[in-house]
C-alpha cells in the first residue's frame, strides 16, 4: 500500500504512455511520407514502386491485397484512412482519445494543442478535395506534434506523468528508427566505407531526412555520405535526439525517474533499459556492421518489446495479490 | 447619454426583432423599458456594433471547441461530441431575489435530507400519513438496502442542482429537485470565464458575486464525508468516480477533478478488499476515503445492484455499509426527487421544519389518483406529462406541442402504469434576451443553482441558466437542443 503524496492511477499512466506513442508514430509517419514524396520528384516512376514497398515495410503497414501501388491510394492509406490503424489520422485520433481520458492530468494548453491538431487532421479528411496540399499537411502534423511537445515540456510538471510521456515517445522512437535503419540497409547493401554517389545518394539523404538528421549529419561528417558513418550517426550518436542511442538513454532516464518516484527501483524495466543502454554505449560501429545491421537492429527492437512488456506488468497491470502483500 | 425613448430603442438593432408575449421578460418590464438592474447591459448592447458581439461569439464558440467543452448525445454514433452552446448575454439577478432563492433552497434541501433520513430509518412521516407509504415503497429509486444504514453526518444529499423557473407573475418556483447526480456546474464556471473576457468593464461595474470558489467548496463538502476512522491516518483521499469517456458529462468530470486536484477514477481503477476501497496506482494500492460518484445507483456495485454493470466496483456497497468509505450523494436519494414525491415537498417542509415553504411548487397532478387522472387525460393537449423517475428531458410529453399520435401513446402508457407519471400545467417560462443570428432574441430560460451540504450548507451565488435555443421551445435540456448563459448575481 502506498501513502505517497500524489500517487498516479495505473490507467492514467497507461493512457499518457500510449498517447505519447501514438503521437510520435503520427509524426514519424508524416515525416517519412513528406520526405518520400519529395524524393520521388527526382526519380523515375519505375523506382517509385520499390520506394512504396520500402515505405510500407518501414511503417509496418501490410501491402494492400489488391496490390494497388499507385501514389494516391497509398498516400490515402497512410494518412487519412481510418480503417488503417497506423494511418496519421488514426494515430492522432488515438492520441487524442487517450489524452481525453486523462484530461485532468495534463495542462489545458496541452489538451487544446492536441485537440487542435486533431480537428485539423479531421477537417482535412472530411473535405472532398482529399489532400489539397500534401506538403502543408505533413508539415502541419509535424509542427503540431512539435508544438505539443514544447507545450508539454513548458506547462506540465516534470513529475511522474511527464516521465510516462517521455517514455512513450522514446520507446516508440527507438523502435521506429531502428526499424527504418534495418529496412534501409537491407535494401541498399552498399560498400560500407565508400561514399555513395548519384542515384543512390538520394536514397541515403532520404534515410537521414526521415530521421530529421540530414543537417546534423552534415555538420558532423560533411555532406559526403558513407553508410558506415550514417549507421554510426543514427545508431550511436549520443547527442542527436532521433538516434537510437539518444532515445534509449531517454527511456532509461524516464524509467529511473519513475522507479525513484514509485519507490520500485530494482524492477525489471529499469534493468532491461540499463542493459540496452550499455549495449549502445559500448558497441563499436564496425563490430555491429560486421555481424550485420539487421541482426543488431532486431536485437534492439526485441529488447524494446521486452521493456514495454515489463513496464506494463510492473506499473499498469500488476496482480492485486502482489500489491496487497507489499 | 440618456436612454432613448422606448419605441426608438426597439426600432434599433440589436432589438429590432425582439418579441414580447405573456411570459415574464427578464430584461424588460414593458416593451422597450428595461428593468433597473438590466439598464447598463441594455445600454451597452445599444452602443455596441452587432459585428463586435458576433466576433466575440465566434471567438467564444471556437474556444469552447478547442478546449473540448463538449457533451455527448446518446443514441447517435457519429459526431457524438457536441459543443454545449453558450450565449453571450448574461442573465442578471438582483441581490434581494437571490437572497430569497438562497433561503428557499436551504430550507428545501434541509427538509429533503431529514425526509431521506426518516424514510430509511423510523419512517415517522409515513406513519403520520403525511406522505403515503405506497408512494415511497413503489418508487423505483427507493433502496431497501439503505434501511437502517447510518450515513456520514446524516447527510444524504451533499450536492444538489435544483431547477427553478420564473412564472409569469415574476416569482420563482421549483420545477425539479435533482438529488442524484446533477450536472452542468462546469458550464457555469466556463460561461463565467468567457463573459469576463467579453464584457470586462460591464462585469466590474455591475459588481457580480464570484463563483470561482465552487471547486474548493465542493472539495470541503466531500472531505466532510470522510469516515471517522480515517481522520487520524492522513488527509482523506477523495476521488471522483466517472462512468468513463462516453458519458455525456465526461468533460465536467475531468474538469471538476482537475479543479479540485483529486483523482478521476473509473470503476476499473478501484477495488474492494476486506471492505476497504483501494485505487490502483503505479506505486501500488492506495486507500480511498470519499467517492464523489457520478455513476447512478444502479451501476455502482454489480454485487448489490445491476449485475451486468461494468461501470461500478464490486463490493463497494459493503464497504459503504461498513462505514469505510463516504459516498456523495448517498445511495437511494432518487426517492426524494421522484416527480410524484415532489408534489409532497411543501408538506415535507412543514412536517420537519414547521415552516412554510419559501419557494413554491409547480401544481402537480398525481396520476395514480383516479380523479386527477381523469382530469389530466381529458386535457393532454394542454398539460405537460412526465415520467416520475426520468431526468434530462427524456420521457416527457408537452401537450400543446404534441401530435395526436404522441398523446395516444402517452394515454396508453399512463393507463398501463399511472404511478409512473405526473402532469403539470404547461408553464410559460420566463424569457431572456439571447444573442442569436446577429441580434437579440427572446428565449425561454430556467435557472439551476447548485447547493452543497457538508459541514454547512453553501450556495455559490449564481448557477446555470439554461436556454431553450429553438424559437418558442420550452425545453432547456442540453440533450434536447438547449444551451446556457452566464448568471450574474449582483452584490447587495
Amino acid at each position: 500500500m502506498t501513502d505517497r503524496e500524489n500517487p498516479m492511477l495505473s490507467r492514467v499512466a497507461d493512457s499518457l504512455y500510449w498517447m505519447s506513442r501514438y503521437l510520435e508514430r503520427a509524426e514519424h509517419t508524416a515525416r517519412l511520407i513528406d520526405v518520400d514524396l519529395q524524393l520521388r520528384l527526382d526519380q523515375s516512376p519505375e523506382a517509385g514502386t520499390g520506394r512504396w514497398i520500402g515505405l510500407l515495410a518501414a511503417l509496418q503497414v501490410p501491402t494492400p491485397e489488391d496490390g494497388a501501388l499507385d501514389a494516391e491510394t497509398l498516400t490515402y492509406l497512410l494518412t487519412l484512412d481510418r480503417a488503417n490503424p497506423s494511418s496519421i489520422i488514426s494515430c492522432v485520433a488515438a492520441a487524442r482519445e487517450n489524452l481525453r481520458q486523462v484530461r485532468e492530468q495534463c495542462s489545458s494548453d496541452m489538451w487544446e494543442q492536441l485537440n487542435r491538431l486533431f480537428l485539423h487532421v479531421k477537417s482535412t479528411a472530411s473535405s472532398d478535395a482529399g489532400l489539397p496540399d500534401s506538403y502543408q499537411f505533413f508539415r502541419a502534423v509535424q509542427d503540431g506534434a512539435h508544438l505539443f511537445q514544447g507545450v508539454t515540456d513548458s506547462t506540465m510538471s516534470h513529475g511522474e506523468g511527464w516521465h510516462y510521456i517521455q517514455l512513450g515517445r522514446f520507446v516508440e522512437r527507438t523502435d521506429a528508427v531502428a526499424r527504418l535503419i534495418g529496412s534501409h540497409f537491407s535494401r541498399f547493401p552498399h560498400a560500407l566505407d565508400q561514399a555513395v554517389e548519384s542515384e543512390e545518394y538520394l536514397e541515403w539523404v532520404g534515410l537521414l531526412k526521415s530521421c530529421a538528421a540530414f543537417q546534423a549529419y552534415c555538420k558532423a561528417h560533411t555532406a559526403e555520405l558513407r553508410p558506415l558513418r550514417v549507421a554510426e550517426f543514427l545508431l550511436l550518436n549520443p547527442g542527436f535526439p532521433h538516434s537510437v542511442r539518444f532515445s534509449v538513454d531517454m527511456v532509461h532516464a524516464a524509467l529511473t525517474a519513475i522507479g525513484d518516484l514509485t519507490e520500485r527501483k530494482a524492477e525489471q524495466p529499469v534493468r532491461i533499459a540499463g542493459r540496452l543502454r550499455a549495449t549502445l554505449s559500448f558497441s563499436q560501429i564496425d563490430e555491429i556492421m560486421a555481424s550485420g545491421a539487421m541482426a543488431f537492429v532486431d536485437s534492439i527492437r526485441w529488447q524494446c518489446t521486452q521493456a514495454h512488456a515489463a513496464i506494463h506488468q510492473v506499473y499498469f497491470d500488476y496482480s492485486i495479490e502482489s500489491a496487497l502483500v507489499a | 447619454m440618456t436612454l432613448p425613448e422606448s419605441a426608438l430603442a426597439l426600432s434599433r438593432p440589436p432589438f429590432r426583432n425582439y418579441q414580447f408575449d405573456s411570459a415574464y421578460d427578464e430584461m424588460f418590464e414593458a416593451p422597450g423599458v428595461p428593468r433597473p438592474h438590466y439598464k447598463p447591459l441594455f445600454q451597452t448592447l445599444l452602443d455596441l456594433p452587432p459585428e463586435e458581439l458576433r466576433k466575440s461569439q465566434q471567438a467564444a464558440d471556437l474556444s469552447f471547441l478547442h478546449q473540448g467543452i463538449t457533451f455527448t448525445v446518446y443514441g447517435n454514433s457519429e459526431g457524438t461530441e457536441r459543443v454545449f452552446p453558450n450565449d453571450l448575454l448574461p442573465r442578471i439577478i438582483p441581490h434581494a431575489e437571490w437572497r430569497k432563492i438562497e433561503s428557499g433552497l436551504t430550507q428545501r434541501i434541509a427538509a429533503l435530507n431529514l425526509f431521506l433520513e426518516d424514510i430509511y430509518h423510523a419512517g415517522k412521516i409515513l406513519a403520520d400519513g403525511v406522505v403515503p407509504r405506497e408512494l415511497v415503497y413503489s418508487c423505483r429509486h427507493f433502496r431497501r438496502e439503505m434501511r437502517g444504514l447510518q450515513v456520514p453526518r446524516g447527510i444524504y444529499v451533499s450536492i444538489c442542482g435544483t431547477d427553478l423557473v420564473r412564472l409569469p407573475g415574476g416569482s420563482f418556483a421549483v420545477l425539479e429537485d435533482n438529488l442524484r447526480v446533477p450536472s452542468g456546474v462546469s458550464y457555469m464556471l466556463a460561461n463565467r470565464k468567457v463573459l469576463k473576457k467579453v464584457f470586462p468593464t460591464l462585469f466590474r461595474d455591475y459588481g457580480v458575486c464570484p463563483v470561482d470558489h465552487y471547486a474548493q467548496a465542493l472539495l470541503a463538502t466531500l472531505r466532510a464525508l470522510a469516515p471517522q476512522n480515517s481522520s487520524g491516518r492522513h488527509e482523506p483521499t477523495v476521488v471522483l468516480l466517472t462512468p468513463g469517456v462516453f458519458n455525456s458529462a465526461y468533460f465536467e468530470h475531468t474538469f471538476l477533478a482537475q479543479q479540485m486536484g483529486i483523482e478521476l477514477v473509473e470503476g476499473r481503477d478501484l477495488l474492494v478488499h476486506d471492505n476497504v476501497v483501494y485505487m490502483r496506482t503505479t506505486a501500488g494500492l492506495r486507500r480511498v476515503d470519499v467517492i464523489y460518484r457520478r455513476v447512478d445507483d444502479d451501476y455502482l456495485d454489480p454485487l448489490c445492484f445491476q449485475r451486468d454493470s461494468s461501470l461500478g466496483v464490486p463490493g463497494l456497497f459493503n464497504a459503504y455499509r461498513a462505514g469505510n468509505v463516504g459516498l456523495a450523494n448517498a445511495i437511494g436519494t432518487g426517492i426524494a426527487d421522484d416527480k410524484a414525491v415532489y408534489a409532497y415537498v411543501p408538506q415535507i417542509i412543514r412536517y420537519y421544519l414547521g415552516e412554510d415553504p419559501v419557494l413554491e411548487n409547480v401544481p402537480t397532478y398525481l396520476l395514480s389518483d383516479r380523479s386527477q387522472r381523469d382530469y389530466v387525460l381529458e386535457r393532454l393537449d394542454q398539460l405537460v406529462v412526465k415520467a416520475v423517475g426520468e431526468s434530462g428531458g427524456y420521457g416527457m410529453l408537452i401537450g400543446p406541442h404534441s401530435t395526436a399520435e404522441q398523446r395516444d401513446d402517452f394515454r396508453r402508457r399512463i393507463q398501463a402504469d399511472p404511478r409512473n407519471y405526473i402532469a403539470q400545467p404547461t408553464l410559460s417560462l420566463s424569457r431572456a434576451p439571447c444573442f442569436l443570428e446577429g441580434e437579440a432574441q427572446a428565449r425561454h430560460v430556467d435557472l439551476r443553482p447548485y447547493i452543497l451540504y457538508g459541514e454547512n450548507m453553501t450556495l455559490v451565488p449564481g448557477g446555470l441558466t439554461r436556454v431553450a435555443l429553438r424559437r418558442g421551445s420550452l425545453v432547456v435540456n442540453s440533450s434536447q437542443g438547449g444551451g446556457s448563459k452566464d448568471t450574474w448575481v449582483l452584490r447587495a
